[in-house]
């Protein structure tokens, strides 16, 4: 178990450094740094400003002490200026952190709930109107286009209530902030949830054909006892790894979902740094990002060890 | 017609799916004479003008007719899905097939190649990549194609791993065949029917991922009508004011988007018995 751990975090390892390098290299593939974007706007170009400009951001540097450079910036905890702000990136990402996290965590707590709810009493009631209606709707949340669906909910809100959710960064209270996210945390929430669902649906009735449940239903165990009890358990292990890979991918909805809802996290602020060419915000978020996939898929596969006292790493 | 027959009897929704798909595919082809404008034409009276009898789901602020850019747009939709998800198993199929079948180091070298592919959600990916290409179409459709390998050579490289000790790959290794041959004639057509449910799923989500690039403003560029694009202009504020530049494009990509869906399920109960549920 412990060499697998150690397997595990030293692989863990070499795939962040490759994101690095790969993330590293394709920004700087890109055709036109931040110098041009300011100097198209302003119209004009004078060379030796842009010189100037570009020698002070370091771009004139050869590509690998760039990379050395932001590295070993990384390893102090320095991760550098922002090209835009001018501040430290550090002071950029981290006050925007929080935002994304709560509505993160808020549409991972709605995919769960109505996932696996749903997704037991589309199995339990297989073939019944009502399974096909919710296999239909779960199809219909892998079809929605999330920012689309956030549309839809502000056009709700126009239509109703006369008012569009605005999200300050200091809202007054816990549960007005909770009730600000709570859309857009369905809009990200509800793909996921469709995802959860189905997967528990077919896990709880590949379950239910096993021989132990009918085993249960043969001594006469009542229904309910067989497919609560006897089922659900077993049923939920792969779940557990979709949920915690969905809890990582969820980043994807957070990224247009910010966007629509005008909310001031990273997700939307990675698309901003993307289009003003500020590479520090960039790669530093993009690797913060590559962190938090990796380092949930690991505690997902422990999770899954400690779960399932069938699977062992001995070797 | 019999075989078609037995599909829709046993896979209702996937014979709505597959109407759904044929439909999109008979709007891409004859866009132009579906279209009753030209979807770049620009007419200023026609600014935001409501749905109605001339512009049938109303117009945009430039006054493009929306229904004529919806019927276009299902080009743009159509060769993205398309070709980023043959583009994406093309490359998936070779890299799993070469590291499942050579083993050694190639395979370990692909193995963390693919990891490191994976950590990274396909939408941020696709940004970034979308964001160093430059907008274009062809960028856009590599853009997507490449997150897309990963899962494609991950299936093929297990499928591949496992046909290897089959006895027929040893017959065919003791009558005298080369490895090369062994490998695409023999091991590469078993592993279609996983690749083809893999790769009916996957033409779905690369319209969607397209659709939500050029929502913010890093796939298609303008003036090409992409549905995604549509909804980027400005929609937060058409929701108030012009609901139907909002509405009719989602719709669009849903739609697709759910047939997608529909037929990729049926096409996997019908490829793969064993996960028929």
């Amino acid at each position: 178990m412990s060499g697998y751990l150690i397997r595990r975090f030293f692989l863990m390892l070499v795939t962040l450094f490759g994101i690095s390098v790969v993330i590293f290299v394709m920004l700087r593939l890109v055709p036109g740094n931040i110098t041009d974007i300011i100097f198209d706007s302003a119209g004009f170009v004078n060379p030796k400003q842009k010189q100037r400009i570009e020698r002070e951001l370091g771009l004139d540097q050869p590509i690998v002490t760039q990379y050395a450079r932001w590295i070993g910036g990384l390893a102090r905890g320095d991760l550098g200026y922002a090209y835009v702000s001018e501040k430290p990136a550090l002071q950029e990402i981290a006050p925007r952190i929080p935002v994304s996290a709560k509505l993160a965590g808020l549409a991972l707590v709605f995919s769960t709930l109505f996932g696996v709810t749903l997704g037991v009493v589309s199995a339990v009631r297989q073939d019944s109107t009502l399974d096909y209606v919710l296999r239909v709707v779960s199809l219909s949340g892998l079809s929605l286009p999330s920012f689309w669906l956030g549309l839809l909910i502000l056009m709700a809100c126009v239509q109703w209530f006369g008012w569009i959710p605005i999200y300050r960064s200091t809202p007054e209270s816990f549960w007005k902030e909770l009730g600000l996210l709570a859309l857009p945390a369905a809009a990200v929430g509800f793909r996921s949830s469709a995802l959860v669902m189905r997967l528990t649906r077919s896990s709880m009735l590949e379950v239910l054909r096993q021989d132990y449940v009918r085993t249960a239903r043969a001594k006469g165990a009542p229904e309910r006892s067989v497919n609560y009890r006897h089922a659900l358990g077993n049923a939920l292990l792969p779940v557990v790894t979709i949920v915690g890979i969905e809890a990582a991918f969820l980043i994807g909805g957070l990224i247009v979902t910010e966007t629509v809802f005008n909310i001031p996290g990273v997700a939307r602020f990675l698309v901003e740094a993307i289009r003003w060419r500020d590479y520090p915000i960039v790669q530093n978020l993009v690797m913060f990002i590559a962190l938090i996939v990796v380092l949930v898929n690991f505690i997902v596969d422990l999770l899954y060890v400690a779960l399932d006292p069938r699977i062992k790493f001995g070797n | 017609m019999q075989a078609t027959i037995d599909f829709v009897r046993r896979y209702p929704l996937g014979a709505i799916g597959a109407a759904i798909m044929g439909l999109f595919v008979l709007t891409a082809i004859f866009a132009g004479t579906i279209a009753p404008f030209d979807p770049t034409a620009t007419d200023a009276p026609a600014s935001l003008a409501r749905p109605g009898s001339v512009h049938l789901l109303g117009a945009d602020f430039m006054g493009r007719d929306v229904f004529s850019r919806i019927v276009h747009g299902a080009r743009i939709s159509l060769a993205v899905g398309l070709c980023a998800t043959a583009l994406g198993c093309l490359i998936g199929v070779a890299i799993g097939l070469a590291s499942g079948y050579l083993g050694g180091g190639f395979d370990l070298l692909v193995q963390r190649l693919i990891d490191i592919l994976q950590s990274l959600p396909l939408l941020v990916m696709a940004l970034v990549m979308a964001a160093s290409l430059g907008p274009s179409l062809a960028n856009t459709i590599v853009a997507i194609a490449i997150p897309l390998v990963p899962n494609v050579a991950r299936i093929i490289r297990s499928n591949t791993l496992a046909l290897r000790e089959m006895p027929f790959v040893e017959a065919a290794r003791a009558v005298g065949m080369s490895e090369v041959r062994i490998a695409l004639r023999h091991v590469l057509p078993n592993t279609l029917a996983p690749l083809i449910v893999l790769a009916t799923a996957q033409v779905g989500s690369a319209i969607l991922v397209e659709s939500a690039l050029s929502f913010l403003g890093l796939g298609i560029p303008e003036p090409h009508p992409s549905w995604g694009r549509m909804l980027s202009e400005s929609a937060a504020e058409y929701v108030r004011t012009a609901p139907w530049l909002v509405i009719y494009p989602g719709i669009a990509i849903s739609l697709v988007v759910f047939g997608t869906n529909l037929l990729g399920d049926a096409v996997r109960d019908a490829l793969d018995p064993r996960q028929r549920r």
